[in-house]
């Protein structure tokens, strides 16, 4: 590029404004040949293109434009009615100018184009019009006005009402004195001898440039005040006060009063300094947070309000400023037009389109990025989705296609909608054209559902078009869409209506720069969340942490409001270690890493186990004080041999040995054991006072112990509160396990470098409050790494399977055990609380029943073979129907009602099925409901609440007291 | 100048490596590292830059040499780059040396695989070497080198 004028360069930055326009309005014009500000409008563009290029030396340009200038002249002037021929050759003028003005910013120069069959085009299109003007007695005599002349008005004679204040076509006028239905080029109008202020009604500037008399307009006012509905100007010609060209001028006059006001109030403004404005205001959001943080620790009042102040300019400034960045996408729409009627005349075809909400504002760099998406949608809809008329004919639909663009906010997002009245997509075809392409297997192909056949088409390669053009149909637009869309963080779906046409939904984040977010915590990082992916939280404590997550497939699910959304775990994605509150410190039975939060179940279970073992023995020792002895005198003195003790010198230090408190709960137990010593002592030697005395000491070191008990337990179960981060990802839900939610914040989104970029999982970076670095997670980058969002191939799978997983949500979740007699039996997953195994050795007696230590309660066991005595026991195969056979272990199911359990021993639990289920056959037997198929097999349904309730009648009569 | 080049200097494992000053855009002392996940292995965190966001590359583990002990905290060199910033984690600071071009030698032929690509050369000084990194080449950590382990 060599050295540019300033001028040239100004010239060359105007010129293509112009340009943008020039396209814009032809197109009008041809749909309304007769609009006289848009004529002239043009004209006056193309005419001082003409002069500066001129006054530039560049010849080429100018010659184009004079003949372009000719032409225009002779429409603005009514000689000529545009038609087709002459809008393409205009348009052909306009794209020359174009090319050379794109010479001439690149090399200074114009070029050697050869513009010479363009000048030949529009010149004869003007020429058809001159033998046209011979046969037009009065027009033929005036000259083609030029724009620095200043004529009279003509001389004009009363015509007869025209139909204002559309301007009739020169020739049907032809009788008249005034060749112009229509006023002369507005150059004329300004220089009017009086000042007409233009931005005063038609009646005003009428009087004011003498064509009426002001007691004129006042009886037209009165009779359009009276119930006269028809215009000022129309009333006045009809009584003679005034001449249609005058009022057609008045109007001219009124019409661009009007417009410039509007350009007056915008500057021009180079983006690059925006773009700096905008990193500025960045960091002032981010020293607002630091300073905002900061305050929240100071007491100063005058600090306080000072700050606060700062905040609320600071988050308005930012708004100010995010706006200049916003520009309407009708900025990007304004080019549509042309795009469509040339590709539609290409095409052979009809389109209109239409545009709604060209006023809705995006980011400037978002509508750079869309831009040619956009446009090859556009051509796409014009070039694949409408028919041709003949076909649109037949099928009962107007000739013209109709494209429809929309744009609006909605839920933090901008939405665009491109919807077209077309044939749609044929679902068939992008089968076969996928199949063809190898892009599914015939499997798959049997498979798919409708959506998920649309969304092949966004796949490389894909097309099934016809036959290529040169317009679309090669088979790179629709990938390349989608992929641009989504690096903005947008989303694109497809919505099909065959025989009706085609709507394409495009979703994007509204700004890029700053945005709310979810600050949580994992693995001691903080990470944050965009708030425009997060739908909900979820915080499940106790039991419900335990019991809520469940497995499907392997995979984690957790029952939202009945459905069922998938899991994972950040830790596990972001493949760090678990850290929190002792995970280090505590070693998890078997060594084995739990799937939520750094505690498991068992752990704060453990410490209620050994509070209630201590409590037993307690009462144990009370016996053994007063003669009832069940205690040896070992176990009383001995800290190692009590219930406690056992538990604390073998699992308990081993799991929990790190943890501080634990040191402390030796401590107080060998004190407590040192004081039963002193008491027994005191006892025997006959000091009842004062053995009484020291068992006070006693209790009260007791209840230390508990209440120590106690806070390890909440601590446990507080490492096993499950924090479910609810988000949605491409249109589907996910939860996101994290160690802790910490709080939303404003967030100024930094990019990352290089050499990260590439990770799927971040979007980004920001500064906290704290001035650490914290990264921003890419939600669907995340969801696509676990796979709850995949690929279209595998998304086919995981709709199917999670079609079938709510289909399984009508059916039911059963367990499945053999029955005493090897037969099957079922009982619905939503009774069991927990499938358990003791050792046989764990059972003991109490109350003539069985019974195991389970959790810190005692636990009722129920044995099915028992249970269902009307039974035949036939010979077994294996195993036995009684306990204390040879196996050592028992599997036990346990059922929990309001606190209480029972459990039911069963031979052996098979497996966990979903079926809906229909009892085939009703029974009368005691302990079932009766029989079914599950698995293809004959299944026995049990009576699980019948059968507790023989066992143990008053089970479920309601608990009084704990 | 004939021949005279300015390098800013650093130690690494008790190698001498410089760059040139012009590629330097402060050093600064050890600073809290936030560390990236999935992140290839000698990224070893990111750090606030006055507000600006800068990946910290560990040239232990670009180099392939010994990892740190844990009690000692890295510098950072920060690398004017023209994607952005970066900074390299050193073990200590060394002075701004003036050297001669003369004293240039390219790396030995038996200097094998990765850090070949990494060093541009060597300068023979009066008590030591010094090793010319090459910044282009250690930023860019497509390398299977750098993404393993």
């Amino acid at each position: 590029m060599g050295d540019m004028d300033d001028i040239v360069k100004d010239f060359l930055v105007e010129s293509n404004e112009n340009l943008d326009q020039l396209d814009r309005d032809l197109v009008t014009l041809e749909k309304d040949p007769t609009a006289r500000e848009v004529l002239a409008s043009i004209f006056r563009t193309i005419h001082t293109i003409k002069g500066t290029s001129g006054f530039l030396g560049f010849s080429h340009l100018e010659s184009v434009t004079h003949v372009g200038e000719n032409l225009l002249s002779q429409l603005r002037d009514g000689r000529l009615l545009l038609n087709g021929k002459m809008t393409s050759g205009l348009l052909a003028m306009v794209d020359v100018v174009r090319r050379i003005l794109v010479n001439i910013e690149n090399t200074g120069q114009e070029g050697e184009g050869d513009y010479t069959s363009l000048i030949e085009t529009l010149t004869r299109l003007q020429g058809n019009e001159k033998k046209r003007k011979k046969t037009a007695p009065v027009v033929a005599t005036l000259p083609t006005p030029p724009a620095d002349s200043l004529p009279e008005p003509p001389a004009v004679s009363p015509s007869p009402p025209a139909d204002l204040p559309s301007a009739p076509p020169a020739v049907a006028l032809s009788p008249f004195a005034d060749p112009l239905p229509a006023p002369p080029a507005t150059e004329e109008l300004s220089r009017e001898p009086v000042n007409a202020d233009p931005a005063s009604p038609l009646g005003e500037i009428l009087v004011q440039a003498g064509r009426t008399s002001p007691e004129e307009v006042n009886e037209a006012l009165k009779l359009q005040h009276d119930g006269d509905s028809r215009r000022l100007g129309e009333i006045l010609v009809e009584k003679g006060a005034a001449k249609p060209a005058a009022v057609q001028e008045a109007l001219q006059v009124q019409a661009e009063a009007r417009a410039p006001a509007l350009s007056d109030s915008n500057i021009r403004v180079d983006v690059s300094l925006l773009d700096k404005l905008m990193n500025l205001v960045g960091e002032l959001v981010l020293a607002r947070n630091q300073i905002l943080q900061f305050s929240s620790t100071q007491q100063d009042t005058s600090f306080l309000n000072t700050s606060q102040r700062l905040n609320l300019i600071t988050t308005e400034l930012q708004e100010g400023v995010m706006k200049t960045r916003m520009q309407p996408i009708g900025n990007i729409w304004s080019k549509f037009p042309r795009v469509v009627r040339d590709l539609a005349t290409a095409c052979g075809k009809q389109v209109n389109i239409e545009m709604e909400g060209k006023a809705t504002e995006l980011d400037k760099t978002i509508i750079e990025s869309i831009k040619d998406p956009l446009t090859h949608l556009v051509r796409n809809a014009v070039d694949h989705g409408v028919e041709m008329p003949e076909k649109r004919l037949a099928a009962g639909k107007s000739p013209e296609g109709h494209l429809l663009l929309r744009a609006f906010h909605e839920g933090g997002q901008v939405n665009i909608e491109i919807s077209d009245d077309g044939a749609g997509i044929d679902l068939e075809r992008v089968k076969q054209k996928a199949l063809e392409k190898g892009l599914i297997t015939p499997d798959q192909a049997a498979r798919l559902s409708d959506r998920e056949l649309l969304n092949l088409l966004f796949l490389p390669g894909f097309s099934t078009a016809e036959k290529v053009t040169n317009v679309s149909g090669r088979g790179v637009g629709l990938d390349v869409v989608k992929t641009n869309i989504e690096k903005i963080g947008g989303t694109v779906d497809i919505q099909n209506r065959v025989g009706q046409g085609t709507t394409l939904k495009i979703k994007i984040p509204l700004t890029l720069a700053i945005i709310p977010a979810l600050i949580v915590t994992s693995a001691g990082d903080r990470y944050a969340i965009p708030q425009v992916s997060l739908l909900e939280l979820v915080r499940l404590e106790g039991e419900q942490a335990r019991k809520g997550i469940e497995k499907i497939h392997g995979a984690a699910v957790y029952r939202l409001r009945g459905k069922l959304l998938p899991l994972v775990n950040l830790n596990h994605e972001l493949r760090v270690e678990e850290s929190g509150i002792g995970s280090d410190q505590i070693v998890a039975p078997g060594g084995s890493r739990t799937f939520a939060g750094a505690g498991s179940d068992a752990q704060s279970l453990d410490f209620a186990s050994a509070r209630s073992k201590h409590l037993l023995w307690k009462t144990r020792l009370r016996d053994f004080l007063d003669g009832k002895g069940t205690l040896t005198m070992a176990e009383a003195r001995s800290h190692k041999d009590c219930a406690l003790g056992k538990w604390l010198y073998s699992s308990g230090l081993e799991q929990f040995g790190k943890l501080p408190e634990m040191q402390h709960l030796e401590n107080l137990h060998q004190q407590f054991h040192g004081a039963v010593r002193e008491v027994i002592s005191l006892k025997t030697a006959g000091d009842t006072a004062r053995s009484e005395q020291e068992l006070v000491r006693v209790e009260s070191l007791s209840a230390q112990i508990v209440s120590l008990l106690t806070g390890l337990e909440r601590q446990m179960a507080e490492l096993n509160a499950v924090n479910i981060v609810v988000l949605q990802a491409d249109d589907r839900h996910f939860g996101m396990i994290v160690d802790e939610i910490n709080d939303t914040e404003e967030i100024v989104v930094k990019p990352l470098g290089k050499q990260l970029k590439g990770i799927p999982t971040f979007a980004g970076a920001t500064i906290m409050g704290d001035g650490q670095v914290a990264l921003i997670l890419d939600i669907l980058g995340l969801a696509q790494l676990a796979n709850v969002v995949s690929e279209v191939r595998d998304r086919s799978v995981g709709e199917k399977s999670a079609e079938t997983e709510s289909r399984r949500d009508d059916g039911e979740s059963l367990l499945l055990l053999r029955g005493p007699d090897d037969g099957r039996m079922a009982m619905p997953l939503s009774l069991v609380a927990r499938l358990e195994e003791f050792a046989r050795t764990a059972v003991e007696k109490a109350e003539g029943r069985h019974v195991v230590q389970y959790r810190g309660q005692i636990l009722p066991l129920i044995h099915l073979s028992s249970a269902l005595t009307e039974r035949r026991q036939g010979p077994r195969i294996s195993g036995s129907s009684e306990p204390g056979a040879e196996d050592e272990k028992i599997q036990v199911v346990v059922y929990t009602d309001q606190g209480r359990s029972v459990g039911l021993v069963v031979d052996r639990i098979l497996d966990i099925a979903h079926e809906t289920v229909k009892i085939q056959k009703h029974s009368g037997r005691l302990g079932t409901l009766g029989t079914m198929v599950v698995q293809g097999r004959v299944t026995e349904l049990l009576d699980l609440k019948g059968i507790i309730q023989t066992a143990d009648p008053d089970f479920f009569n309601e608990v009084v007291a704990a | 100048m004939a021949g005279k080049k300015q390098f800013s200097t650093f130690v690494v494992d008790q190698l001498l490596f410089g760059v040139g000053v012009e590629k330097v855009q402060e050093v600064i002392r050890y600073q809290e590292m936030t560390r990236v996940p999935l992140a290839p292995s000698v990224v070893k965190g990111l750090i606030n830059l006055r507000g600006q966001i800068v990946t910290a590359v560990d040239l232990r583990r670009r180099l392939g040499l010994r990892e740190r002990a844990a009690a000692d905290l890295p510098m950072n060199v920060v690398i004017r780059h023209e994607d952005g910033a970066v900074s390299l984690l050193v073990d200590e600071i060394g002075d701004v040396l003036e050297v001669e071009e003369e004293a240039f030698e390219l790396p030995p032929g038996t200097l094998a695989g990765e850090a070949r690509e990494l060093i541009r050369g060597v300068y023979k000084l009066k008590d030591t070497l010094l090793i010319a990194l090459d910044t282009d080449k250690m930023l860019n950590l497509v390398t299977s080198a750098a993404r393993g382990a």
